[in-house]
């Protein structure tokens, strides 16, 4: 674990785009880009597989509509059956809007719940690298493995506005 | 980031030369300096239609709803118009952030965030009213299922009414997760450039600890894709619900089966029409014309005349279904819509919504703010009028002649309303001065949208 984390500190998108894919031909490894905004193509620089979030969202959906559905026909079928009119205790059509509102609800919260916990976004969990302005206007790279000096010389050579050195615990 | 070059194709989505440190300045600058006073006018006045309307609302609570202008053939009448009036402003916040995002329609950026902020406090106002209809609201939570010592009993899951209870609760907890999980990336900024101090800690709270990671990012933009996906069925399915609460009754003038795609367009309309209200008032007192330029709202007043060409064309189908259904009472209930004594209020309809709105077919109107200003203001009334004509002139003279009746609203039932939109107002006016009011990030993005930039455009090429 080196004590320091040297951060290259870049000033457009275009610009630590190319830096991250220069890196990656040279086999260096990317610990991570923070940008104001997600620049499209780090995917492949960072060699990120894709996000398995999706399959996430359709478990949970899936299983909101599951549970919705059989809730329902529970209470309507055996729990507490209800005489309307004479109308059918089971009218399927009748459960579907419920059980709709409630697969979206399941997916939806539980998907961002799945996000945050999963990416560690809790309050009161401190930034990485708050005060380099990646926030702001700053794109920021991190490689892992290499030298000081090596790694101050992959940032120069392409295209560093500057570089910063971090104190130990930055992720 | 070059700036200099404007393509001859595309009008830029943000106006004049910024770059990115420009953008976090210009939205946020306005946080950190004392409120205008226009703004406390304006939250001065919004106070007192809150105040106004909370001293009506415990009025009626503790006296019982009798207070209202209701008997026993108008059963539902302006607490059911606010209602769904609101529910429906509600739909364009999720309709710019979620289907413009599915279509890439990048010129929502802009507004989006504030749009969202409207189906909030829309739907916020609009529970209220069937809140205050229960007559004891301190038993709201009956309409859940819950388990309970009573008994085996439940809800009944096949009323619309409680589909109603589900859809709205749904709408309101997924918009709300929707605009904080695009607020997270905005809250950082503030927290990064706050100096320290109390505003700094909330925001440091309440931005997650967001760094900007791309791998991050990563995640966070398939999730915000899947919310889009799932929010856009979601907004549909809302308002065709609570047209249920209409479709599935035997009242003429409700019984149809256009009234689902009827409802969600309406709703569209009108929320379009209200973030136009919004939009021209917030580019001008917030000084975001570069960012809220006249193309965005050109864009919408394009919608909004596509909207209200589709409920135009659902005012005809209606006229058209009672006459060919040969049904005596569909017939009659739409002779009195058109001819009976509130007949006034159905002709100042077609006039708001199907006539003014066909202005906007002039490019010249859709750029002049102070007459789309006007406009919007009339689309919203015709849209709240709307609701009422279906609703109260469908109910004023029913199946039995001798049960006929006027209706008028009483002060409490008008004080209530105005009190909503003191609410809606306040929480707005509040939003404004506490959040950033247009979606950092995402304008970021777009920043060299349409201008001069080789790489990206030659990547944008392949």
């Amino acid at each position: 674990m080196p004590t320091k984390t040297f951060v290259g500190v870049f000033d457009s998108d275009r610009a630590i785009l190319a830096a991250a894919r220069a890196a990656r031909e040279k086999g260096l490894l990317i610990r991570d880009a923070y940008t104001p905004f997600p620049v499209h193509g780090m995917d492949e620089a960072l060699s990120l597989p894709p996000s398995w979030l999706s399959r996430a969202c359709f478990a949970l959906g899936a299983s909101g509509l599951a549970f919705a559905l059989g809730f329902q026909y529970w209470v309507s079928l055996f729990d507490w059956p209800m005489n309307i009119g004479g109308k059918p205790f089971d009218a399927s059509p009748a459960l579907i809007p419920i059980a709709f509102e409630i697969t979206v609800l399941v997916a939806g919260v539980g998907t961002v719940a799945t996000l945050l916990v999963f990416r560690g976004l809790l309050p009161g969990k401190p930034a990485d690298l708050a005060a380099l302005g990646a926030t702001d206007d700053k794109f920021l790279l991190v490689i892992d493995g290499q030298t000081e000096e090596a790694q101050r010389a992959f940032y120069r050579e392409h295209g560093a506005v500057r570089v910063e050195a971090v104190g130990g615990g930055a992720r | 980031m070059s700036t200099s070059h404007v393509s001859p194709l595309r009008e830029p989505l943000v106006d004049g030369v910024k770059d990115l440190g420009q953008i976090t300045r210009d939205v946020c600058g306005p946080l950190d300096a004392a409120p205008t006073a226009a703004w406390y006018a304006a939250f001065a006045a919004a106070l007192c239609a809150l105040s106004y309307g909370a001293v009506m609302v415990i009025h009626q609570v503790w006296t019982g709803i009798g207070t209202w202008g209701l008997n026993k053939t108008v059963g539902w009448s302006w607490d059911i118009t606010n209602f769904v009036f609101w529910v429906g402003i509600g739909h364009a916040g999720t309709l710019i952030s979620a289907i413009l995002f599915l279509f890439r329609q990048k010129w929502r950026t802009s507004i989006n965030r504030s749009a969202e902020a409207m189906t909030i406090f829309a739907v916020m106002c609009a529970g209220i009213f069937p809140l205050i209809h229960m007559g004891r609201p301190w038993l709201a939570y009956w309409v859940m299922p819950y388990p309970n010592p009573m008994g085996p009993l439940w809800v009944n899951f096949r009323s619309p009414l409680l589909w109603d209870v589900f859809a709205i609760s749904t709408y309101f907890i997924i918009s709300a997760t929707f605009w904080f999980v695009g607020l997270i990336p905005d809250l950082a900024t503030m927290r990064d450039r706050l100096p320290e101090g109390w505003r700094k800690k909330v925001f440091g709270l309440a931005s997650l600890g967001w760094s900007g990671s791309h791998r991050t990012w990563q995640h966070y933009e398939m999730v915000y894709l899947l919310l889009a996906g799932l929010a856009t069925p979601l907004v549909f399915s809302v308002h065709t619900i609570v047209s249920f609460d209409f479709a599935t009754s035997v009242i003429p003038g409700w019984h149809a089966t256009i009234f689902p795609p009827y409802f969600v367009c309406g709703a569209i309309f009108s929320g379009f029409a209200m973030v136009l209200t919004l939009m021209i008032i917030a580019r001008k007192v917030m000084n975001f014309e570069g960012y809220i330029t006249l193309r965005h709202i050109d864009a919408i007043c394009k919608v909004i005349l596509l909207t209200s060409m589709i409920v135009g064309l659902a005012y005809s189908t209606e006229l058209i279904t009672a006459y060919y259904s040969s049904n005596h009472y569909e017939r009659f209930a739409f002779i009195n819509r058109i001819k009976g004594p509130f007949a006034g209020f159905y002709w100042m309809m077609v006039f708001c919504n199907v006539l003014v709105p066909q202005a906007l077919w002039f490019e010249r109107i859709r750029r002049d703010v102070r007459v789309l200003f006007l406009i919007s203001i009339l689309i919203n009334v015709g849209m709240w009028l709307e609701r009422f004509v279906i609703i109260t002139i469908s109910l004023h003279r029913d199946y039995l002649p001798s049960s006929w009746t006027d209706y008028s609203p009483t002060y409490v039932e008008i004080g209530t309303y105005i009190g909503s939109f003191g609410l809606f107002f306040t929480c707005f006016l509040l939003f404004c001065r506490v959040l950033p009011m247009i979606a950092i990030s995402e304008v970021k993005g777009v920043l060299s949208y349409a201008r001069g930039d080789q790489d990206k455009e030659s990547r944008h090429a392949h």
